[in-house]
């Protein structure tokens, strides 16, 4: 079939408008006025080495890195097991449970932001970090759940139960069969939900304290006292890193079947 | 003696309403029985019990004199092959052989052994180190096989292992798992909606239907002599026409009359022709490959509408209709020119009667 002028047309005007405002970011990050400017004036590295001397960044670079990293650990090694239940039994009150754990996906971020900042601080009054990590954990479960479910729908429960008929106990299946079969699923979902912790300014927002802050928190704050391409510098990092990390992890895995 | 038996078993998916109840069924060591009947008859709620996928609500399952009722699967030492092979997919064909095995905590140089020996009983020798994307269909099902025999089991359960094989395939396969059992004498259940895998593999049928026993018989019975409307229509007697008894004689050959027509039947019948009465409305059941189709009248011939016929090489199918009622004949080609003028036939040993 001839391909339709018309589709694209609207596929390239689709494509300019995602695109576009990340070109204009990269483009402007190399400027060489203090100016945020766009066609930039001449070429210059400057704004990145001004990234990797502020302290501020390092040191809430690490913190995102960290509050993501475990925050998706903790919500892998829970919301495998619940990904595991909804699959494969019926019970009372699934629908339920479903609804709950993807609820941190449909509520908007600012209102678990404060939800969260008046039960983790006022009420329990647990430290910022830890706050910042439960609060993290809490919003990563319908990325998830959600990415492990779908892998292990693909995968075909007779070989567990063939795995079981030759002598390995329900969890022994799940490691030596399951597990190993549904790794590019687990791969995926860790991705995603640690693109999203890295990512996150509501929850933060609420849940960062003196001290304490998270990268994109900070890039905030940045921008309220300078308008330079520092900013723009640090969003190219980003998205460079971004991109190469999600394309290794599809080049090797796949993984895109599943998110 | 009963080697496996399944004792008053109620079972099923919903708990409260179970689609087996009061369930029992005896299989002697050695023997192959195969579980015949559409889908949702049971066969595979019957099979996972067996393998302890299923808790019975009441009941119990006994394998050589054990109650393993409430034993779980993975301690009942019972092979399984699926229709969908459920090869583990990460690992090689040996590896997937010596899963049983290594569960089993046997050391190395035995388990070496015994894959090697399986493998060359489903001749795969030289594919151990294959992953199973990279077999065809029946060689995934020749692993799963070997899979499931290398850790000796108890017993072998088969849930309609050929029906995801195309038809030469299956036919390879049939005989190969019909020489296997007649090898190693292995105990199997056999789990088919197929009659002609069921009826060439086992040396016993269980016709089932909505959860109840329909007939237990060897093939030779269950074939020849269907015991209900089920069991027949399962079996091929596709072909129904509304009648009346009209008499019988000391040679126990009945006269049934359908329309106009006289017909003789003389096969001997599961239910008691004696019973019955003149004028009594029953159905006549038969083959569409006992249907002939000619064009003069004969004995036990009626007359009847050719509605198509469809050519298959050594044979063709027709279809007629009498009195609105469809008659299907699989037999001979002939050069029909007028269709008006068919009859079709049917030998008197080979109707069954059915009261109404």
């Amino acid at each position: 079939m001839k391909k339709s002028k018309f589709l694209i047309f609207i596929v390239a005007l689709a494509v300019i408008f995602l695109i576009g405002p990340f070109i204009i970011i990269i483009v402007s990050s190399f400027n060489e006025t203090a100016v945020m400017k766009f066609p930039p004036k001449g070429f210059s590295l400057q704004w990145y080495q001004k990234v990797f001397s502020v302290d501020m960044f390092k040191t809430t670079f690490w913190i995102s890195l960290k509050i993501g990293f475990f925050a998706t650990i903790i919500a892998l090694v829970i919301g495998i097991p619940v990904a595991y239940l909804n699959v494969r039994y019926k019970y009372r009150g699934k629908n339920i449970v479903e609804l709950i754990f993807s609820s941190p996906a449909i509520i908007p971020g600012l209102v678990i932001g404060f939800a969260l900042l008046r039960y983790f601080i006022y009420v329990a009054q647990v430290p910022i970090t830890v706050g910042l990590f439960l609060g993290h954990t809490a919003i990563l479960f319908p990325y998830t759940v959600r990415v492990v479910s779908a892998s292990l729908r693909n995968f075909d429960l007779s070989v567990e139960e063939a795995a079981v008929s030759l002598g390995s106990s329900p969890i022994g299946a799940f490691f030596r069969v399951v597990f190993p079969n549904i790794q590019a699923g687990v791969v995926a979902a860790f991705i995603l939900a640690f693109i999203t912790s890295f990512n996150n300014v509501p929850i933060s927002l609420f849940l960062t304290g003196p001290g304490v802050s998270t990268l994109p928190i900070q890039m905030l704050v940045y921008m309220e006292y300078y308008y330079d391409p520092t900013i723009s510098a640090l969003s190219s990092i980003i998205i460079v890193l971004t991109v190469l990390i999600v394309q290794a992890a599809e080049k090797v895995l796949g993984i895109s079947k599943y998110m | 003696m009963a080697y496996i038996e399944l004792k008053d078993i109620d079972a099923g998916y919903v708990k409260g309403s179970p689609i087996l109840k009061d369930f029992h069924l005896e299989v002697k060591r050695g023997e192959l029985i195969s579980l015949l009947g559409p889908s949702g008859c049971g066969k595979t709620t019957t099979l996972r019990t067996i393998a302890g996928f299923i808790s019975p609500e009441k009941g119990n399952v006994i394998i050589d004199k054990n109650d393993v009722t409430k034993y779980p699967p993975n301690k009942r030492n019972i092979g399984l092959v699926f229709q969908t092979y459920a090869l583990f997919p990460h690992l090689s064909v040996f590896e997937n052989v010596a899963y049983g095995l290594k569960r089993r905590k046997v050391d190395k140089k035995t388990i070496e052994e015994k894959v090697k020996k399986v493998l060359n009983l489903v001749s795969l020798t030289g594919f151990e180190e294959r992953l199973p994307a990279n077999l065809s269909g029946g060689q995934r099902q020749r692993v799963a096989l070997a899979r499931s025999l290398v850790i000796e089991p108890d017993l072998l359960l088969l849930d309609e292992p050929l029906s995801n094989l195309d038809a030469k395939l299956r036919d390879e396969m049939r005989a190969e798992l019909s020489r296997l059992q007649h090898k190693l004498g292995i105990t199997m259940i056999y789990v088919t909606h197929d009659q002609i895998e069921a009826l060439s593999l086992s040396s016993k049928i269980i016709v089932m239907n909505e959860g109840n026993i329909e007939q237990m018989g060897t093939p030779k019975e269950i074939y020849e002599k269907p015991a209900t409307k089920f069991v027949a229509k399962f079996v091929g007697f596709d072909n129904i026409l509304t009648a009346k008894f009209v008499e019988c004689d000391e040679k126990n050959t009945a006269i049934v009359s359908v329309g106009e027509n006289k017909l003789k039947i003389s096969r001997e019948q599961h239910i008691d022709i004696k019973s019955l009465n003149e004028g009594d409305e029953i159905n006549i059941l038969f083959r569409p490959e006992d249907t002939r189709i000619t064009k003069d009248k004969c004995e036990n011939s009626i007359q009847a509408k050719l509605n198509y016929a469809n050519y298959q090489g050594n044979s063709s199918s027709y279809a007629l209709s009498y009195n609105d009622m469809e008659i299907r004949a699989i037999t001979e080609n002939i050069e029909i020119q007028n269709s008006k003028d068919i009859y079709f036939a049917i030998s008197s040993d080979k109707i069954i009667i059915e009261k109404k």
